[in-house]
């Protein structure tokens, strides 16, 4: 199973975590993600294909400090 | 007041063991508004041995109604300012401060010598430059983040929240000020003293919320 924010995401399995984020709606600059433990650098998005087990945490940053 | 008086105040509060263990710890803020100048705070009185303070900025009035600054700071550095309160409730502490604007390019510079950095930014951009930055580094970094502070809404909402071993966010992660709410002091406070307690914590070697 693929876990995405603690949900199953498993129809994300074999796309990029690029095209991902784009679907999602997600803003790349406001976002960190942590993929299996690390987090990502942005310059790999594109190039990450999500597997099978992956748990894949998108942080999305609001602005306020 | 000397600064044994000060010592023994600490420690009769703390216990000579946590006391020792913080005046070795050191901690690095980054961004010293409403979030930062209150950790940096929170910090100081806890009894840290050794405070870095970040930020490029200089003190607004509008920083007035939740930031640590006061009328006579206005217009002042935000780093000196704030040095200036935190040693006035701590005589003993150490502080380091930078005025400089943190990016992508000079982050790992800014930060390189500290192992534990509160990330106390206001734009979301920010906020998220400063994680990929550190967090994607082999330095070893553990970041303090906060995210989803602003309105007036119940404070329950707001936590802490361990990512990974390096990564920890307070907030409600969804109030921001996209959304049209201001950043008032109770929320933004709280938030803060969510990323000191939990800052505090990891230098006691609690890794866990």
């Amino acid at each position: 199973m693929i876990k995405i924010n603690g949900k199953d995401a498993s129809e994300a399995k074999g796309s990029s975590l690029g095209q991902y984020l784009d679907e999602k709606g997600y803003k790349k600059t406001y976002i960190a993600v942590e993929v299996n433990g690390a987090i990502l650098p942005k310059t790999e998005y594109d190039s990450y294909i999500i597997n099978d087990e992956d748990i894949i945490e998108i942080v999305n940053f609001v602005g306020g400090g | 007041m000397t600064r044994n008086d000060f010592i023994n105040a600490l420690i009769e509060r703390h216990g000579r063991d946590i006391y020792e263990r913080l005046i070795y710890s050191e901690i690095a803020v980054a961004g010293l508004g409403g979030l930062g100048s209150n950790v940096a705070l929170a910090l100081a009185r806890a009894g840290v041995g050794e405070i870095f303070l970040v930020d490029f900025d200089t003190v607004d009035i509008t920083n007035l109604n939740r930031q640590q600054y006061s009328i006579s700071d206005l217009g002042r550095a935000k780093t000196t300012a704030l040095a200036e309160k935190i040693r006035a409730v701590n005589p003993i502490i150490k502080i380091r401060h930078r005025k400089i604007r943190v990016t992508e390019n000079n982050a790992l510079e800014i930060f390189k010598d500290h192992k534990l950095v509160c990330e106390c930014f206001d734009k979301a951009e920010n906020k998220a430059m400063l994680i990929n930055t550190l967090l994607t580094s082999d330095m070893g970094f553990t970041v303090v983040s906060a995210s989803g502070m602003a309105g007036y809404g119940t404070g329950n909402t707001i936590q802490s929240r361990r990512i990974n071993d390096h990564l920890y966010i307070c907030g409600d992660m969804v109030s921001g000020i996209e959304k049209g709410m201001g950043l008032m002091a109770p929320r933004v406070g709280i938030c803060a003293m969510h990323q000191a307690n939990t800052a505090l914590r990891l230098l006691l070697g609690e890794k866990e919320i």
